[in-house]
């Protein structure tokens, strides 16, 4: 196999060189250099620009076209559906600009490409052009500024909601636990010096108000319409907490308690039933069967969005929203840190 | 020796050059070639370890898109390169996999787009361009050089040790740097990344330094800052933004190399790993990230603002026109570089900073929009009525136009901290850097290189075949980091090995086929390059003095490599650079050289 790729090489090398024998007899003959570039040069490359524009923005539609029904649900967290409506405001405003600014370029490119008998217009500067394209700009962005800021201080500023949940997601290489405060809705304080076999996410077994608290593995539930305040810690290297569904994202940071919290508006069921998402899993579950793979079932996901290391591919934890009476039915069944210390 | 070296600077200075260029043929192999103080031998050095570079780095980028695309897998290809510790049955390792993404993107980032663009350009056009019979310290210069060359080796020596080269993504963000526990690429390949790295901005500050000095000092006479080319001054504020930032990096990579090897706390606090908590508390990563960021935002426009500089040059000659808004393209650039100091939060909207804080560089971050539209539009307006004359070069730079457009319309939505949120670390942050800094400078680059290769080499690249790389090279490009924006928009994290074991990922497939096929055909387009490059070195056609009908004083040297640049007195500057198709004038180009007619404007007035 290397022996034939190395003979490819070579083949290729010296085909190549012979055809830049020909070509350079060829010249000679013809009287043609290097640096003159005529004018059918430049008509062929104008025109090339032009096809080019047509076809990068064609390609550009026909990609909206054939993905767009790949990217995520819409959101489904309160702040999420801002974020969205921002989003698209954003992107239909930078498509335009990109639409636009790249037909005139190619456009130009093409109209004015290099003639013979013309000679280029001689333009310096013009004070207004430019005001215009400075002031335009700072205007639009003016306005992206102002919208993006309102909403990044409504997401980050602090729970005022006394009824919030807390759930503290812990990360390490390479997967995510899940605690939850308890009865006493205070999340006991934590020694990382007391991790061990059992105490995975290093509770301080001498603070009281964590005996009550409840830790999960692999999914966690939460109730919907009701605000979550997400804690973020790190047991060794920087993770980062990605729920997409819900447009949230925070780092893990060792040594720091991170934090961010969103209301979740619909439950996993509403979600499985919502029409874009049945299109989606429809489209995902064809491809899985023409792999021999089973069928999957909609879910909301948390997954590690920082590097962390060799298997940071694989770190998930499923998330289950549910009506609130099913969450408290599900946390009731769940074991507090307390027995699982008594073991 | 010594005496062949030293370049008198003065303007007078005619009949030592003359010497010096007879001293050159007595010079042996090792002051020519190797340990060379001329500005246009270190140049050619600096392109040609950058181009063997550049290479190294997109064969990696290949074999994990072959992974991205087809997860699973057996490629000899894989096998073949990285043997059966790493591609065992041809299928990739996980961990050498981030090794390859950190080391693609430390090697494109710092050796091809920092080392390899400015040190090639900055090089070979300062003297040249300011009119200055070489750089301010010829010594210094060599340093440089010699010192990106080291930091070169290393780099690529650490591909070849036990553990892996070092994996932890191009940021080295701790404490998965900082700690071997955390994986293997943070053993000695780290270190050796560190160390390499702090050689690399060794060669940068010599280089800095010596370019800020001459574009100051050494103008000719006539050469006033308001008639340099937009390539020195591109070059000038890429040196200082250099300067100051740079060190910051060092001060970063200390106080890691201290966490790691001293047992200090400057980033690590907390932490348990490799089955025992450690000792280090105090310190944390997020200062690490603010050391790194504000070295990291400067440097993106340390890459991007030479490939301005050099397209504006090359749009104008080649629109025949002057550049559009000469004073508004120096003023855009001097705005960017001050702004590029104050954003570097934008990357930590998610880290844990105060959101408050992340609200400001929200704010300084879209301001950066502002000039860098007006860069754009100056550009299209410079082609609108030209008389465009389509070489490789030109046909490079429109494209820069237009990747820089592409990409940088997508900035706009990740410096909005709300936006960001959901695409922070996804693939649609990989497609807008690609575009924006990758491609454009890249594009840059390559047009800088087909416009002055008869500088670097006397000779002419083949203009059929540059024709061919850059369509395919064009079309290619846009192929796979267009496709990318919606791999984001479906919640696609950066930096997985594969995405299969999401079933949510699966329906993705194709993209990921369709970005690893343009990759693939992309980089065999570098083939016709690469030929075009080396065969022309030795083949090919000799250049004229002014190939281009250029108005720019490199191409007032004679086509000979002489010590001094010019053989007589130093060329004397009357005019700025931009007098193409002037009214009036029977040429459409007015080299700088040509003294004001009575009653005729300076600076595009008329």
């Amino acid at each position: 196999m290397k022996l034939l790729i190395l003979i490819g090489l070579v083949l290729l090398i010296i085909a190549v060189h012979q055809l830049m024998r020909v070509v350079e007899l060829s010249r000679q003959f013809k009287n043609t250099k290097e640096w003159n570039v005529s004018e059918s040069d430049n008509t062929f490359n104008g025109k090339l620009m032009l096809v080019f524009g047509i076809l990068f923005l064609g390609f550009f539609f026909w990609q909206i076209n054939r993905w767009s029904d790949n990217s995520l649900p819409g959101a489904a967290s309160v702040h999420g559906l801002k974020v969205d409506q921002l989003w698209d405001y954003n992107m239909y405003l930078v498509s335009i600009i990109f639409v636009l600014v790249n037909g005139v370029l190619f456009y130009f490119a093409y109209k004015y490409s290099g003639k013979n008998d013309t000679k280029a217009t001689f333009l310096a500067h013009d004070n207004r052009l430019e005001m215009a394209w400075t002031v335009a700009p700072a205007i639009v962005l003016a306005g992206i500024i102002i919208f993006g800021l309102k909403y990044w201080n409504e997401i980050t500023e602090r729970s005022t909601d006394s009824n919030k949940i807390t759930v503290e997601l812990y990360a390490k290489q390479f997967d995510w636990t899940a605690r939850y405060a308890g009865n006493d809705k205070i999340l006991g304080s934590t020694d990382y010096r007391q991790i061990n076999g059992q105490n995975i996410v290093g509770i301080d077994t001498l603070d009281a108000t964590s005996f009550d608290d409840i830790i999960v593995r692999n999914e966690f539930h939460i109730p919907v319409n009701k605000e979550i305040e997400f804690k973020m810690r790190s047991r060794d290297v920087i993770h980062s907490a990605f729920m997409p569904h819900f447009r949230a994202q925070m780092n893990c940071v060792p040594g720091m308690v991170t934090e961010f919290r969103f209301t979740p508006n619909k439950t996993t069921a509403e979600m499985r039933k919502d029409p874009y998402v049945i299109q989606l899993m429809k489209g995902i579950n064809d491809i899985r069967a023409k792999n021999n793979k089973e069928p999957v079932e909609f879910d909301y996901i948390l997954l590690c969005n920082k590097i962390c290391g060799a298997s940071h591919y694989n770190m998930q934890m499923t998330i289950i929203v549910e009506s609130e009476k099913d969450y408290n039915a599900w946390i009731a069944k769940q074991k507090v840190v307390k027995t699982l210390a008594s073991k | 020796m010594a005496n062949a070296h030293s370049i008198d600077l003065s303007e007078h200075a005619g009949h030592h050059a003359h010497d010096h260029a007879h001293e050159e043929e007595h010079q042996s192999f090792v002051a020519k070639y190797i340990f060379s103080m001329d500005h246009k031998m270190i140049s050619r050095q600096f392109l040609l370890t950058a181009v063997v570079m550049a290479v190294i780095a997109m064969t990696m980028s290949i074999i994990f898109r072959m992974q991205l695309a087809w997860p699973g897998e057996k490629f000899a290809f894989i096998n073949a390169m990285l043997g059966d510790t790493w591609g065992k049955d041809g299928i990739l390792d996980p961990n050498m996999y981030l090794a390859l993404v950190t080391i693609h993107g430390t090697i494109m980032v710092f050796f091809v787009l920092t080392g390899g663009l400015s040190g090639t350009f900055a090089n070979l056009l300062i003297p040249y361009q300011v009119g200055a019979r070489d750089m301010a310290s010829g010594f210094l210069n060599m340093l440089s050089y010699w010192f990106f060359f080291l930091s070169s080796v290393i780099m690529l020596a650490s591909l070849f040790i036990t553990d892996g080269p070092a994996s932890g993504g191009w940021t080295i963000y701790p404490p998965l740097s900082a700690l071997p526990e955390a994986m293997p690429g943070s053993k000695l390949g780290m270190t050796m990344w560190l160390i390499s790295m702090t050689l690399f901005i060794v060669s940068s500050l010599l280089g800095g330094i010596n370019y800020i000095v001459t574009i100051i000092n050494l103008r000719t006479k006539g050469m006033k800052m308001t008639r340099m080319p937009l390539t020195m001054w591109a070059i000038l504020i890429t040196a200082i933004l250099g300067v100051l930032s740079f060190p910051v990096l060092v001060s970063a990579v200390v106080l890691l190399i201290c966490d790691r090897s001293l047992g200090t706390s400057f980033y690590l606090s907390d932490i348990y790993i490799g089955g025992r908590p450690l000792d280090n508390v105090g310190g944390s990563p997020v200062l690490f990230e603010h050391l790194f960021w504000f070295l990291g935002h400067p440097e993106v426009y340390i890459v991007i603002l030479p490939a301005l500089g050099i397209t504006s040059e090359i749009i104008a000659t080649n629109s025949r026109k002057p550049i559009f808004g000469y004073r508004a393209m120096i003023g855009s650039m001097l705005a960017i570089g001050f702004l590029s100091f104050i954003v570097w939060g934008h990357h930590m909207f998610l880290t844990g900073m105060n959101p408050f804080l992340g609200s400001v560089f929200v704010f300084t971050t879209l301001l950066i929009a502002i000039p860098s539209a007006v860069k754009a539009f100056n550009y299209i307006t410079t082609l609108w009525k030209g008389n465009i004359q389509y070489t490789p070069a030109m046909l490079f730079s429109i494209g820069l136009v237009s990747s820089f457009v592409t990409g940088g319309v997508t900035g706009i939505i990740l410096a909005d901290s709300t936006l960001d949120i959901n695409v922070h670390d996804t693939y649609f942050v990989v497609a807008h850097f690609h575009i924006v800094m990758g491609l454009s400078a890249i594009f840059g680059m390559f047009a800088g290189v087909y416009h002055w290769f008869p500088k670097l080499f006397l000779r002419m690249m083949n203009k059929k075949l540059g024709y061919l790389h850059f369509w395919t090279t064009f079309v290619c490009a846009y192929g796979v980091f267009f496709p990318m924006h919606f791999l984001g928009l479906a919640g696609v994290p950066r930096r997985y090995y594969t995405n299969s074991n999401f079933p949510m990922f699966d329906n993705l497939v194709d993209i990921n086929e369709i970005v690893t096929v343009f990759a693939i055909l992309a980089a065999l387009a570098q083939v016709i390059f690469m030929f075009n490059f080396f065969y022309s070195i030795f083949r090919g056609e000799k250049s004229p003095q002014n190939p281009w009908n250029s108005n720019t004083l490199e191409w007032t040297t004679p086509m000979a490599n002489i010590h001094g640049n010019w053989p007589g007195p130093l060329p004397v500057v009357h005019r700025w650079a931009y007098d193409y198709s002037k009214p009036g004038a029977s040429a459409d180009f007015i080299p700088q050289t040509v003294p004001l007619a009575e009653g005729e404007h300076d600076n595009g007035e008329h």
